[in-house]
């Protein structure tokens, strides 16, 4: 936040001041009914007191109005770049016997099929039913490198606005004109379409009661002072009502809401809803899929394995040599693994991987070398005249046991018998650090279940060596579907990411059903969020965003009803102090006059709210950890914070204010 | 410093009994409110009244079945006050006038008591039996029934709003818990001095050498029930403070006692039926802060606390009773007024200022600490669901309690339960020290005025039913604001707490984790403390500064 994003974001601040676009915020009305009251006697009866309080009374309401305006603001620009994509062009539609005709884009409806050649614009959302292109979705999704999008399968979604970049595809439209995901993603980021969420209308219920009790305590202090002969005047009473009543967080409550979309968005994920941001808070239960998420998704060679009677170093040279000219990620682990390359010999013959021999190799200088699944491998070397090993098939168990896959070595020089090397270890590599994250995510009581293909024992191996709470092998889409029903009968919210069509169920199913962008349209619609760098990790941030989105909620309405107490001290002190005079015990911060107080009371009311902005709008800082510490360090920070806090800045401003003649 | 010593004795001796007897009353308590058998003699009061005991009500039937009770209590007593005369044991008194037998009869319904008459020579022995005990009785019960209708919501998983059956909750309140409590307590309080009997007056001729007219009466069976049940309406006018009431230093802790043995046992209760013993502890201990403090803060003031007058006597002894001392009135004090009590063995307008104001305050709290029977309870609870939804949010969860979601709804039904008392009291505050009827019951100007005015009306909308003195309160006027008060401050609360009980009863009931805020920690006690006093003194604070706050300074 700079004064130029202030200042961009006035205008609509002060459109923002008309009562009936406070009706929402009855904190903020309360606050511009009182300065409009104090403006009214300010104009009959001119003191310095009455026109200071009514200035800052309609700078309190400004302040509050200029948060929520420049939280909009932060995604104004954004929208503008998503604009652009949404030119009217003009589309090929094909009519029912397959010619072309030209419509405006605007014009397509869903079910309209569309043909898109290379350099075009795709003129709307849809799927891939015929053919296969490079697409760039560099200006949906930020990134630069082109994707394949193709007929079939989970790769068929398009967005309308992304260039086509070689080929010729046809797409069948599936939105309606002003509902596409560009359009959702415009009303998004600009809050224009914005609803107010479930936590934040109960929190906006509290606040609003507290203001009732605060104007009742104000409306009845002025018969029962008289009564006590401590008549008070409006403007005073109109202060302490502004003081009192939760200003600052009924001021920067919807800019909250508006950050967290806001944050979400740049961390290149659409919230469908805000209720889904505040869900993503209370997730007890996460199923993680494992490739992608807990592993990368190739194997790596971890270690290699030879039986007695077999130097090392003939291992692990023929494990090198079949690996040289393989482009696998698993070949190009095992060469990483040896640690020296070399060149491929000259004249050598690649031997290819097939499904039907499950083996690569080469073959160069009379000598072949072969790796491969241990049964083909083994077959291969007894054809060759190869003896079988009994040793090789417990190196070969033992890897599987432990999660890993068993790649068998074998070699022929001239024309001798084949044998048997030893075993390669390719492992599933864990992903650095998510065990550290699993462990944050345990402390902030969040079950992390592993979902895989994998056969038990396998996945149990991962499951360990990444930490993870539970697995769910061999998993089926309606496996997931039945565990998400079955964590939700137990009270339990689960959130989930998935791609393919068959995880659309699940998606819709699970509390938080996040869709990579990369998946197909299906899923993008059963989900109720979008992550445009289809990256499946992502749901652990989105966590984190929602909670941090309840925290500064909570620490700021912490703070508001806090910072009370001291306006208790400095103002009631002023108001009865001539009546009783006893009662200057009380001004414990020693206030020079009563009007100071009371100014000095009213000014840090307002001044707080803009203090505390970029706060709302950055959201408070959040470490993982369990409820109990998270609660104990908020409560430190803000709710003693907001006891002392006050103290200081109504004493330091009532040295300034003090200054100013006639107070 | 002698005083010193038997001032903590007592409280010793006072901890030591409730240590022992409330695990074991809320045992009982929480067996009764959720067993399905029923004592032959129940089942006879059931066919009586022509209730199904077994239905599970739904909230709203709940609800309704306790309103029509009262209301219909009300109806009762007001008819008794009013035709005293042409019923037998009257003594000979005038029927009641109707502004303060509609005061009367809402008092006692809503178990608050206060009483702008002297009983001894108001009210006959028919009415004090068969209307007012009766009341003390059923009144207390209700109380306990909502809470445990309330405990029974937050136990409940997916039931429609159905909270359980009023009658039996009614029924069983009385004849297993109250009436044998009472009998016992009264046969203890007979033996410590207190009288029973059904005499007239009787002429006695005094020291002095004149003549008084002292009242006999059936004044133990009812003082036990008084303090048992938290209602506080003394048989004789001076209440707890007149030897034939309370005649010894030991009866006057056996009925402090009684006093606090139901509201913290329900707390007890409350946990077993929650089916986790520690939010019960939870929320026991948090009264037992609260009123501790309150406990110290009051006997200090009595004891050595400021004032021109006590200082110049040498003892803060005006308006208290040599018997039980400055600790003994000062302990009575805090603890009838942190319970709904609102018995007295002292006069409360002579208090040291600041032990007025502590008074005054513990009533503001909301009675919650520990409160009545069983509105000490749900009015606890109601400021957990107040202090889970302000901090819950902080550890990044929508706020839940005991695994119930505090949502729009839910809140929405808790703003207005913690709005009704402030608004009934700053309002009836206002009223009071505006209208010239109100103004001539004050007997003195100022900012003690002003203490008498405030006590009342926070004294009637919290349905505590003590009275600060030196306010003339049987006026008409006073008689309908106090009246009003005491009836909207006692069951729109109700409503709201029977209300958020069927809602949760609705809900499903969420697993704890390490993520939710927990709610039964010494972190989550100090919080709910520091919540009841800010959220309360908030709202008081300025009244109070016009009041007992100027006079403790002056």
């Amino acid at each position: 936040m700079n004064a130029s994003s202030l200042s961009e974001a006035l205008p609509g601040a002060l459109r923002k001041l008309d009562p009936r676009a406070l009706l929402a915020t009855p904190v903020l009305l309360v606050v511009e009914v009182g300065a409009l009251a104090t403006t009214v006697m300010a104009v009959l009866d001119p003191t310095t007191l009455s026109v200071l309080v009514t200035v800052w009374l309609w700078l309190t309401v400004l302040f509050g109005t200029l948060a929520e305006s420049v939280a909009e603001g932060r995604g104004k620009a954004q929208a503008a770049s998503l604009r652009a994509l949404q030119q009217e062009s003009t589309a090929r539609r094909l009519r029912p016997d397959g010619t072309e005709e030209a419509v405006p884009s605007t014009a397509l409806r869903a079910g309209d099929r569309v043909v898109v050649g290379a350099g075009e614009r795709i003129p709307g959302d849809g799927d891939v039913v015929e053919g296969v292109a490079s697409v760039d979705e560099s200006a949906v999704t930020g990134e630069s490198a082109p994707v394949i999008r193709e007929s079939g399968g989970d790769r068929s979604a398009v967005t309308g606005g992304t260039v086509v970049l070689s080929d010729r595809i046809v797409v069948r439209i599936t939105s309606e004109p002003g509902q596409s995901f560009v359009d959702r993603m415009i009303a998004l980021v600009e809050g224009s379409e914005r609803q107010r969420t479930p936590n934040e209308l109960a929190l906006n219920v509290l606040l609003t009661a507290l203001t009732v009790v605060f104007v009742v305590v104000c409306a009845t202090l002025y018969p029962i002072a008289d009564q006590a002969g401590a008549h008070q005047s409006l403007i005073v009473l109109t202060a302490l009502l502004v003081c009192l009543i939760p200003t600052t967080i009924g001021a920067l409550l919807s800019a909250i809401g508006i950050a967290g979309m806001d944050r979400l968005v740049r961390r290149n994920v659409l919230a469908m809803s805000g209720r889904a941001v505040e869900a993503a808070g209370d997730v007890d239960v996460l199923l993680l899929d494992k490739t992608g998420t807990i592993t990368y998704g190739n194997r790596q060679a971890s270690e290699l394995l030879a039986i007695t009677g077999v130097a090392r170093e003939d291992l692990v040279d023929a494990a090198l040599l079949s690996s040289l000219a393989d482009e696998t990620p698993e070949g190009r682990s095992i060469v990483a693994l040896i640690g020296e390359g070399r060149p491929v010999p000259a004249g050598a013959t690649l031997v290819e991987f097939s499904a039907t021999t499950r083996m690569s190799g080469l073959d160069a200088d009379g000598r072949r070398v072969r790796k491969g699944a241990a049964s083909a491998a083994v077959q291969w070397v007894r054809d060759f005249g190869g003896q079988a090993s009994a040793e090789l098939d417990e190196l070969v168990d033992r890897v599987s046991s432990s999660g890993g896959t068993p790649l068998v070595v074998a070699e022929q020089r001239g024309d001798g018998p084949a044998r048997l090397l030893g075993v390669i270890h390719l492992k599933d590599v864990v992903k650095e650090g998510i065990r550290e994250r699993f462990a944050d995510l345990r402390a902030m009581g969040i079950r992390t279940v592993m979902i895989t293909g994998d056969n038990a024992v396998t996945a149990k191996a991962i499951a360990a060596e990444a930490g993870v709470d539970d697995v769910l092998a061999e998993a089926t889409p309606e496996d997931k579907l039945a565990l998400i029903r079955q964590e939700q009968e137990g009270g339990r919210m689960v959130a989930m990411c998935g791609d393919g069509t068959n995880d659309a169920p699940a998606l819709a199913q699970a509390d938080v059903g996040v869709a990579m962008n990369t998946g197909t349209t299906a899923a993008k619609e059963a989900g109720n969020m979008v992550d445009l760098d289809s990256d499946p990790t992502k749901l652990l941030d989105i966590v984190e965003i929602g909670k941090q989105l309840l925290i500064t909620r909570g620490a700021l309405t912490t703070f508001s009803v806090a910072n009370d107490v001291a306006k208790y001290f400095a103002i009631l002190p002023a108001m009865f102090v001539v009546a009783f005079p006893q009662l200057d015990v009380l001004n414990v911060m020693r206030l020079s006059s009563p009007e100071s107080a009371i100014v000095s009371a009213v000014v840090f009311n307002a001044l707080v709210i803009v203090a505390l902005i970029p706060l709302a709008l950055r959201g408070v800082s959040y470490q993982p950890s369990s409820a109990t510490a998270l609660l104990r360090r908020n409560l430190l920070l803000y709710g003693v914070g907001g006891l002392v806090a006050p103290f200081v800045g109504i004493k330091l401003l009532d040295l300034v204010i003090s200054l100013i003649p006639g107070l | 410093m002698s005083d010193v010593l038997p001032a903590i004795g007592q409280v010793l001796l006072l901890v030591a009994a409730l240590a022992a007897a409330v695990p074991l009353l809320g045992r009982h308590l929480a067996h009764l409110y959720t067993s399905p058998r029923h004592l032959r003699v129940e089942s006879a009061a059931y066919r009586v009244l022509r209730v199904d005991p077994d239905a599970d009500q739904h909230w709203r039937t709940y609800t309704a079945s306790l309103l029509g009770f009262s209301m219909v209590s009300v109806l009762a007593l007001f008819g008794l006050g009013r035709l005293q005369q042409h019923l037998p044991l009257s003594l000979g008194f005038a029927p009641l006038p109707s502004d303060g037998a509609w005061n009367t009869a809402v008092s006692f319904v809503t178990n608050t008591n206060w009483q702008w008459y002297s009983g001894e020579v108001t009210v006959g022995h028919l009415m004090q039996m068969s209307g007012l005990s009766v009341q003390n009785f059923v009144s207390a019960a209700v109380g306990m029934a909502a809470a445990a209708a309330f405990a029974r919501g937050l136990a409940r998983s997916q039931r429609d709003g159905r909270v359980g059956n009023f009658w039996s909750d009614l029924v069983r309140g009385v004849l297993r818990v109250l009436l044998p409590g009472a009998v016992v307590s009264a046969l203890l309080l007979v033996a410590l001095g207190a009288i029973q009997n059904l005499t007239g007056t009787s002429p006695v001729r005094t020291l002095t050498g004149g003549t008084q007219q002292v009242t006999g009466g059936p004044v133990a069976s009812q003082e036990a029930i008084k303090q048992l049940g938290t209602n506080g309406g003394g048989f004789y006018n001076v209440n707890s403070a007149h030897p034939f009431e309370n005649p010894t230093p030991l009866s006057n802790l056996l009925e402090i006692f009684l006093m606090l043995v139901i509201p913290f046992a329900m707390a007890w209760a409350f946990g077993l039926i929650v089916r986790d013993r520690r939010q019960g502890i939870a929320v026991l201990s948090v009264m037992a802060l609260l009123l501790g403090v309150s406990i110290a803060l009051l006997t200090w003031s009595e004891m050595a606390g400021p004032g021109t007058a006590p200082h110049a006597a040498g003892a803060a002894m005006e308006g208290k009773e040599v018997r039980y001392g400055e600790a003994g009135s000062a302990l009575f004090g805090a603890v009838t007024t942190g319970t709904s009590t609102g018995a007295v063995n002292s006069m409360h307008d002579s208090l040291t200022a600041p032990g007025g104001g502590v008074a005054m305050f513990n009533m503001m709290l909301g009675e919650i600490a520990p409160g009545g029977t069983g509105s000490g309870l749900y009015g606890m609870l109601m400021l957990a669901v107040v202090t889970v939804f302000l901090c819950g949010l902080m550890v990044g969860r929508t706020p839940e309690y005991l695994g119930k979601k505090i949502g729009q709804r839910e809140i929405v039904l808790v703003a207005l339960y913690v709005l009704t008392t402030p608004i009934l009291v700053l309002t009836g505050a206002a009223i009071a020290l505006t209208a010239s009827d109100g103004l001539a019951g004050l007997q003195e100007s100022g900012p003690h005025g002003l203490s008498e005015a405030l006590y009342a009306v926070t004294s009637a909308s919290n349905n505590n039913g003590s009275a600060f003195g030196g306010l003339t309160s049987g006026t008409p006027f006073w008689n309908t604001l106090l009246g009003v008060l005491m009836l909207v401050g006692r069951f729109l609360p109700m409503i709201f707490v029977l209300a958020l009980a069927g809602r949760f009863a609705s809900q499903r009931q969420l697993p704890p984790s390490a993520g939710t805020l927990p709610t039964h920690r010494p972190l989550f006690v100090a919080l709910l403390s520091g919540v009841a006093l800010v959220v309360v003194g908030l709202t008081y604070v300025p009244v109070l500064a016009l009041g007992p706050i100027v006079e403790s300074l002056s």
